[in-house]
C-alpha cells in the first residue's frame, strides 16, 4: 500500500557506483545482519508455504471432481483435513511474513536512526571550511530526504526482492513438477506479456524524463515569477511571463499525458497478462484433462500458480528500481560521512586558564591552497567551478569560499594586542577580516605562522580550550528554538536565574522580556515576533553570561537600523569593559573609540592606529571614512 | 466546486466515454469466468474438445477486449487529467499574476508556489487514477455482487465475511496509524529544524563548545521520530500478509462449502456446481479487490480534497487592486507626485502603518525617506505603483489619482527597484531589458547605457558572453552587489518619469553608492526620484527629506534644515556621523 505505487512513474535516481554504495550500506548494517538474514529466511519460509498451497487446493478440487466422475459423495473428512492443513499453512505463512515485516521495520529504523545520529555528529566534527563551502540545504537533505528514502526503500526493496525471487522460482518449480506442458504454456504467456510491457516501458522512459524536466522548469518559473511579483507587475511584464509559462505548460502537458497514459497502462496490462494466463491455463488444462493427462485439481492449482507467478515479475522490477534509489541515497550519505574531519586533539594536554588576554599574531599566513586543505572528496564538489557556484547558493560571503589555489587571504599578518585592549578591524569586503577571526578561534587553521594567547600558541591547545577563552557576537543573530532563558544561558553550567536577569538588564532587554507572555520562559520560535535588534541584544546577553576573558564582535550591528544600533552599541560597550576584544565593523562610526584600529586590505594590515591618528595620516582609512559623507558634487 | 469549471466540455465527453469503456471492461472481465464455467461443465461431462476451443476463444477475446479497453480508458483519463492540470495551472498562474501584494502576503509566496505546483500535480494524479479506479471499483463491486448473489447464498456469505474482515482491518490500521502519520511530518520537521539550527549557528555552537548540547537535542528529536516511524512501519507490515490470507481463505471457504453443496446435489447437476464454484471464486476475488481499492481511494481522497480546497481558496480570492481607465495624465503636470493626507493600514490589521502623509514631489526632484525599521518608509513608496491602495487620502501622479490609471499606463511611468534585488533566469540583457513600456522592450543600446550608469559594466564586460551572460534562477550566479546594480540598471533602461528606489543602495559599498548616484543624477535630470535609505550619506543631497517615525511624518526639509529642527533626524544622523562632523558641515 505504499504510496509510491500510485504516483506517476519516477525516473530512477541512479547511484554512480551501485555495487559500492550497496556494499557500504551492507557494511553499515553489519550489526543487524543476523536480523536481516533471519527476516530473509522467514520471507523465504513464508513463500514456500504460499507456493505449496495450490498443490493442496488441487486435492480438494480433485476430490470434488472424483465425486462427479465416480458418482459418489464427497469425502467431507478428507476435505476438512486438507482444508485445516491449508488454513494452518496460510496463517503460519502470514505470521512469518508479519514477523519478517516487523524485523525489517525495526532494522530499517534503527539503521536510519544511526545514520541521522552519525550525520549530526559528523556536522560537529567537520572543519568549518567544509561547512562554509557547502550549502546547508545539501547537508539537511541528507539528514532528512536521503535517510528517509533509505528508510522507505530498504524496508520494502530487500525483502520484496528476496520474496519475489523465491516466489518466482518456487512457483515455477511447482508448476513444472505438477505439469510441464501447462507450466510451459503459462510461463510462455506471462513472459510474452512482460516483453510487451518492457518494450513499452523502455520507450516511454523518455516521456518520464521529459515530464520531470518540464515539471522542474515550470516549478522554477512559478517560483521566480511569484517571488518577483512586484517587479513583474511594476515592469508590465505579465504578457511575456505568461507567454513563457504557457510554452512550458504546453510542453509539460505533452509529456505529462503521455507518461501518465503509459504508467496508467501498467496496471491494466498486468491484469491482461493475468487474464491471458488464466485463459491459457483453462483451455490448455481442459484439453489435457479430457485427454486424461492431468486431473481436475491441476487446473485449479494452476489458476493460483499463474497469479503467484505474474506477481513477482513486476515486483522484482519495482524492487530493483527502489534499490537503486536506496543506493543513490546511501551514496550521498556515505560520501558525507566519509568527509575528512578535524584533527583529533585528545592527546593535547596544554590548558590555558585565567588568561590575561595578550594576543599575538606572528607572521600568520592563510589561503585556500590544496596543501593545507583537502578539497571535499565527494565528486560533486571536485572542480572549483562548481565549488564556487555552490557558495552563491549558500549565501556565504564569497571571501571565505572562493577557491583559488594561489590566493592567500591573509598574507603575512603580525600584530600584538595587550590585555584589555579594544581592537577594531576595518577594511573593504574581501580584505580578510572575518578570516582573521576564523583563525583566532581556530575555526580555520593557519598555513604558517602562529597565534599566541598569553604566549601560548593556540595550536598547542585544544579547540575547546580556545573557544572557552572567547565570547562571540556575530552579525547573523542566532536564536534557537527554546525559551528566552535557555537562549541566554545556552550551554553554560551553573547559571542562576539572577545572572540571566542581570545580563538581560545590562542589555536593556529585561523590560521587553517581561512583556512577553511567559517572561523568561517564553518559547522563541517562528511565531514569536522579536526584532533583529532584540535578537542581537539577546546574543549579547548570552555572551555576557558566558563571561569569557576575551571577546569577538563580528559585524554585530550591521543588520539593524541606526536607532537600535545605539542600544546595541551601549550593551556591547558594557561587554567590552576589561576584556581584550576584537571588533569588526562595517560602519566606521561604531569603532571610533577603539584602542587600536587595524585597517586591512587584501590580506594585509596597511594602517594601524587610533581613529585620530589614522585620520591625520590621511591614508586609506581616511578615504574610507570620508566616503561615507562625501557629497555628490 | 470552482476548479471544475476548468474541465472543458470535451473533458466531460471524455469522462463519459471513460465510464462507458469501464462498464464494457467490467462486463468483459466478468464474462471471462462464465466461459470458464462452461468449459469446466463441459470437461466434467461430455469432454467436447471443439466446444472447449470455441469457449476458450471467447475467453481470449474477453481478455484481449478488456485489455484494449483498459488502454483506451487510460488514454482518455490521461488526456483529461493532464489537460485539466494544464488549464488549472494556467488559471491559478493568471490569478496570482493579477493579485496585488495584499493577496500575495495573505497567502505568502511559498504557499502560493506550493498551491500552483504540488497541489495541482496531486490533483492530476488523483484524477488520472481516480477516473480509472474510482469509477471501476464500484461498478465492479456491485456487478460482481449481483452475479454472486444469484449463484449461491452460502458462498455469498463467505465472500461478505471476507470483505468485512478486509475493510475492518484496513480501517483499524488506518485509524491507528493516521494520527501518527500527521505527527511523523511534524517530527521530521523537528529533526530538520534542529539540524538547520546547528548548521546555521555552527560558529556559535563551536565558540560556546556547545556541540554536546545540540547533539542531545538532536538525539531527542531523532529518538521520537524513530519511535513513531517504527510504530507506523510495524503496524503497516500486518496489512499485506493479512490481505493474502483473506484472498486465499475466501477461495478455500468456497471450495469447502462446495463439498457440502455437492453432497446435497443430484449427480447430474454436480458439474454445474463445479463450474459455478470456479466462476464464483474468481468473482469473489474481484469483489474483495474492488473493496480494497475503494478503501485505498478513501485514504488518498482527503489529500486531493485538501489540494482542491487550497486551490479553490486562490481562485476565489479577488484582487483588491482594480484597473482604472485613464492612460494619460495632465500634460502640464508631468513627473509630479502628490500625496494628499494619505493613511494606510494593511487589510485586517488594527494599527495604521501610515497616518496623514502629505507632500509633493515636483518634476526632477529627489525626495528621500528615512526612519527606523517599521516606520513605514517602504509601505509609503509601495503606494505609488499601487502594490497597495491607500486606505484614506489619495496619491496622484501627473495630476491624476493612481487608482484612475490603467495599471499598465501607471507602471509605464515608473522604474521601480525593490529592496531585495530580483533577477530572473535568462541573460544580463533579458534582465535589464525587462518588461514592457507602451508595449515595447528596451533596445540593446539602452541596456548598455543603463548597465554603465548602474556601475555594472565592468562586471558585465568581463564576462566572455557580455550581455548574453546567462543568469541563473533567482540570480544565483551573481553576487548581491551585482544583482542590485543590475536591478538598478533595469529601472534605468526603462527610462521612466519616476524612479522608486526602495532601500536599493544598501548592498553597495559607500563608494559605489556615491558614484552610482552621481551618474544616475546626470542621466535622469528630468525624472522624479523617490528614494528610501538607511544611510544619511545616501540621501544628504536630496531636494526634500521626509523623516518617518511609526507611520507619522515627523520632519520634512533638506538635510541642513532637518539637522536643526528634527530630533529624530538628529538622532539618526548622530549615530552615523560624529557630532564634530555634523557641526563642520
Amino acid at each position: 500500500m505504499s504510496k509510491n505505487n500510485h504516483g506517476p512513474m519516477k525516473v530512477a535516481d541512479k547511484p554512480k557506483n551501485f555495487k559500492k554504495a550497496i556494499k557500504s550500506l551492507a557494511l553499515y548494517c553489519k550489526k543487524y545482519w543476523w536480523a536481516i538474514i533471519l527476516a530473509l529466511l522467514l520471507a523465504v519460509g513464508g513463500t514456500v508455504l504460499t507456493v505449496i498451497g495450490p498443490d493442496y487446493v488441487a486435492q480438494i478440487t480433485d476430490e470434488l471432481y472424483a465425486a462427479i466422475a465416480n458418482g459418489r459423495d464427497v469425502n467431507i473428512d478428507l476435505i476438512w483435513n486438507v482444508g485445516i492443513f491449508l488454513i494452518i499453512i496460510y496463517v503460519v505463512g502470514a505470521l512469518l511474513n508479519v514477523i519478517e515485516g516487523f524485523i525489517m521495520a525495526t532494522v530499517t529504523n534503527r539503521v536510519t536512526q544511526k545514520m541521522r545520529y552519525d550525520i549530526s555528529r559528523k556536522i560537529n566534527r567537520l572543519p568549518l571550511r567544509y561547512l562554509d563551502s557547502h550549502p546547508y540545504g545539501d547537508v539537511l537533505s541528507r539528514v532528512t530526504n536521503d535517510v528517509d528514502l533509505i528508510g522507505q526503500t530498504l524496508n520494502n526493496s530487500v525483502t520484496t526482492l528476496v520474496t519475489s525471487i523465491a516466489l518466482f522460482l518456487g512457483s515455477m518449480l511447482m508448476m513444472f513438477i505438477t505439469n510441464w506442458i501447462l507450466a510451459l504454456s503459462a510461463i510462455a504467456t506471462s513472459v510474452l506479456g512482460f516483453i510487451i510491457i518492457a518494450v513499452i516501458m523502455s520507450r516511454s522512459q523518455k516521456y518520464f524524463v521529459q515530464q520531470q524536466a518540464s515539471l522542474g522548469d515550470i516549478n522554477g518559473q512559478i517560483e521566480e515569477v511569484y517571488s518577483g511579483h512586484n517587479v513583474v507587475k511594476a515592469y508590465n511584464n505579465e504578457r511575456h511571463t505568461k507567454a513563457t509559462f504557457d510554452g512550458i505548460n504546453k510542453k509539460l502537458y505533452n509529456s505529462a499525458w503521455k507518461s501518465q497514459f503509459l504508467s496508467g497502462t501498467m496496471m491494466p496490462l498486468m491484469q491482461f497478462i493475468g487474464n491471458l494466463g488464466y485463459v491459457v491455463v483453462c483451455v490448455v488444462g481442459a484439453v489435457l484433462l479430457i485427454n486424461g493427462y492431468i486431473t481436475f485439481g491441476v487446473i485449479s492449482a494452476f489458476i493460483i500458480y499463474v497469479r503467484l507467478f505474474t506477481q513477482p515479475l513486476s515486483q522484482m522490477a519495482q524492487a530493483f528500481t527502489s534499490l537503486q534509489s536506496t543506493g543513490a541515497a546511501s551514496e550521498r550519505v556515505f560520501n558525507f560521512l566519509d568527509e575528512r574531519e578535524m584533527d583529533d586533539e585528545s592527546a593535547k594536554t596544554a590548558k590555558l586558564e585565567n588568561v590575561k588576554g595578550a594576543v599575538e599574531f606572528d607572521h600568520v599566513k592563510f589561503g585556500y591552497d590544496a596543501k593545507n586543505f583537502d578539497l571535499p572528496t565527494s565528486p560533486v564538489f571536485k572542480n572549483s567551478k562548481k565549488f564556487a557556484k555552490f557558495d552563491k547558493v549558500s549565501g556565504i560571503k564569497p571571501s571565505i569560499c572562493t577557491y583559488n589555489p594561489k590566493k592567500l587571504i591573509i598574507k603575512d599578518f603580525s600584530v600584538s594586542v595587550s590585555p584589555g585592549q579594544k581592537v577594531a578591524i576595518v577594511g573593504p569586503t574581501g580584505a580578510g577580516k572575518t578570516t582573521l577571526v576564523n583563525l583566532l578561534m581556530r575555526f580555520y587553521e593557519v598555513n604558517s605562522g602562529e597565534i599566541r594567547i598569553d604566549g601560548v600558541p593556540t595550536s598547542s591547545l585544544t579547540r575547546g580550550n580556545v573557544h572557552d577563552l572567547f565570547s562571540m557576537v556575530l552579525q547573523d543573530t542566532w536564536i534557537f528554538d527554546g525559551t528566552v532563558a535557555e537562549n541566554i544561558v545556552y550551554d553554560k553550567k551553573g547559571v542562576t536565574k539572577e545572572q540571566v536577569v542581570e545580563a538581560a538588564k545590562a542589555c536593556g532587554l529585561d523590560h521587553f522580556i517581561r512583556t512577553l507572555p511567559h517572561g523568561y520562559d517564553t518559547k522563541l520560535d517562528e511565531n514569536t515576533t522579536i526584532s533583529a535588534g532584540q535578537r542581537q541584544l539577546m546574543t549579547i546577553a548570552r555572551a555576557m553570561v558566558q563571561n569569557s576573558p576575551m571577546l569577538i564582535l563580528d559585524e554585530a550591528t550591521s543588520s539593524v537600523d541606526t536607532r537600535t544600533e545605539i542600544l546595541i552599541q551601549q550593551a556591547m560597550d558594557k561587554l567590552t569593559v576589561g576584556r581584550t576584544s576584537f571588533v569588526i565593523a562595517h560602519r566606521l562610526s561604531t569603532i571610533k573609540n577603539a584602542d587600536v584600529i587595524l585597517v586591512m586590505r587584501d590580506g594585509d594590515v596597511i594602517e594601524k592606529g587610533t581613529h585620530e591618528e589614522l585620520l591625520a595620516k590621511n591614508g586609506f582609512y581616511a578615504t574610507l571614512y570620508n566616503s561615507q559623507f562625501e557629497s555628490d558634487e | 466546486m470552482n476548479i471544475f469549471k476548468y474541465l472543458s466540455k470535451w473533458d466531460y465527453v471524455a469522462i463519459l466515454i471513460v465510464v462507458g469503456l469501464l462498464v464494457l471492461q467490467v462486463w468483459l472481465d466478468l464474462l471471462l469466468p462464465e466461459y470458464l464455467n462452461i468449459i469446466i461443465e463441459d470437461v466434467s461431462t461430455v469432454g467436447d474438445l471443439n466446444n472447449i476451443l470455441v469457449n476458450g476463444g471467447y475467453m481470449l477475446a474477453c481478455a484481449l477486449g478488456s485489455g484494449l479497453l483498459a488502454i483506451l480508458t487510460g488514454f482518455f483519463a490521461a488526456q483529461v487529467a493532464a489537460g485539466f492540470a494544464m488549464r488549472l495551472r494556467a488559471g491559478v498562474f493568471d490569478k496570482v499574476q493579477g493579485f496585488s501584494m495584499a493577496e500575495i502576503n495573505k497567502f505568502s509566496t511559498p504557499s502560493l508556489i506550493t498551491r500552483s505546483t504540488n497541489d495541482i500535480t496531486q490533483i492530476q494524479m488523483t484524477l488520472a487514477m481516480g477516473l480509472h479506479v474510482v469509477i471501476r471499483a464500484p461498478i465492479m463491486a456491485i456487478w460482481a455482487i449481483t452475479k454472486i448473489v444469484n449463484i449461491n447464498m452460502e458462498w455469498s456469505l463467505a465472500t461478505a465475511i471476507a470483505v468485512v474482515a478486509m475493510v475492518l482491518m484496513f480501517v483499524t490500521v488506518i485509524l491507528i496509524t493516521y494520527p501518527k502519520f500527521k505527527r511523523l511530518q511534524k517530527q521530521t520537521d523537528d529533526v530538520n529544524l534542529v539540524t538547520r539550527e546547528n548548521l546555521r549557528g555552527i560558529r556559535v555552537v563551536r565558540a560556546y563548545n556547545a556541540e554536546e548540547y545540540q547533539q542531545n537535542k538532536f538525539d531527542k528529536a531523532n529518538g521520537t521520530l524513530t519511535k513513531t516511524n517504527l510504530f507506523v512501519n510495524r503496524t503497516m507490515s500486518i496489512m499485506l500478509p493479512f490481505v493474502n490470507v483473506i484472498m486465499s481463505g475466501v477461495v478455500l471457504a468456497i471450495y469447502i462449502l462446495a463439498a457440502y453443496i455437492f453432497n446435497d446435489t443430484a449427480l447430474a447437476l454436480r458439474p454445474t456446481v463445479l463450474g459455478n464454484m470456479m466462476e464464483f471464486s474468481s468473482y469473489a476475488i474481484q469483489v474483495v479487490i474492488s473493496f480494497m481499492m475503494l478503501v485505498i481511494i478513501f485514504i488518498m481522497l482527503p489529500r486531493a480534497i485538501a489540494s482542491i480546497r487550497r486551490i479553490n481558496e486562490v481562485l476565489r480570492t479577488k484582487s483588491t487592486i482594480l484597473d482604472g481607465t485613464q492612460t494619460e495624465g495632465e500634460p502640464n503636470r508631468k513627473g509630479e507626485i502628490v500625496f494628499n493626507n494619505v493613511t494606510f493600514k494593511y487589510p485586517d490589521a488594527e494599527e495604521r502603518v501610515l497616518e496623514h502623509i502629505s507632500f509633493t514631489a515636483n518634476k526632477g526632484d529627489t525626495v528621500a525617506f528615512i526612519g527606523s525599521t517599521g516606520s513605514g518608509k517602504s509601505t509609503l513608496i509601495n503606494l505609488v505603483p499601487r502594490f497597495y491602495d491607500v486606505t484614506e487620502g489619495s496619491v496622484k501622479i501627473d495630476g491624476v489619482d493612481v487608482r484612475d490609471y490603467t495599471l499598465e499606463a501607471l507602471h509605464d511611468k515608473i522604474g521601480y527597484v525593490p529592496q531585495r534585488a530580483v533577477l530572473f533566469s535568462g541573460t544580463v540583457e533579458s534582465n535589464v531589458a525587462y518588461g514592457d513600456k507602451a508595449g515595447k522592450t528596451p533596445t540593446l543600446d539602452a541596456v548598455k547605457t543603463a548597465v554603465r550608469v548602474a556601475q555594472a559594466s565592468d562586471f558585465v564586460e568581463s564576462k566572455p558572453e557580455k550581455y548574453s551572460y546567462p543568469i541563473e534562477q533567482g540570480g544565483a550566479n551573481v553576487s548581491g552587489g551585482q544583482k542590485q546594480r543590475l536591478a538598478i540598471a533595469r529601472a534605468i533602461a526603462r527610462d521612466p518619469e519616476i524612479y522608486i528606489f526602495d532601500d536599493s543602495f544598501s548592498a553597495l559599498d559607500y563608494k559605489t553608492d556615491r558614484v552610482l548616484r552621481t551618474e544616475l543624477r546626470k542621466h535622469t535630470k528630468d525624472a522624479t526620484v523617490l528614494i528610501v535609505a538607511q544611510r544619511i550619506g545616501t540621501i544628504k543631497d536630496a531636494d526634500k527629506i521626509i523623516v518617518l517615525d511609526e507611520g507619522k511624518m515627523v520632519g520634512m526639509g533638506t538635510h541642513e534644515e532637518l539637522l536643526k529642527s528634527c530630533p529624530v533626524y538628529q538622532e539618526i544622523a548622530l549615530s552615523q556621523l560624529s557630532k564634530e562632523e555634523l557641526e563642520n558641515e
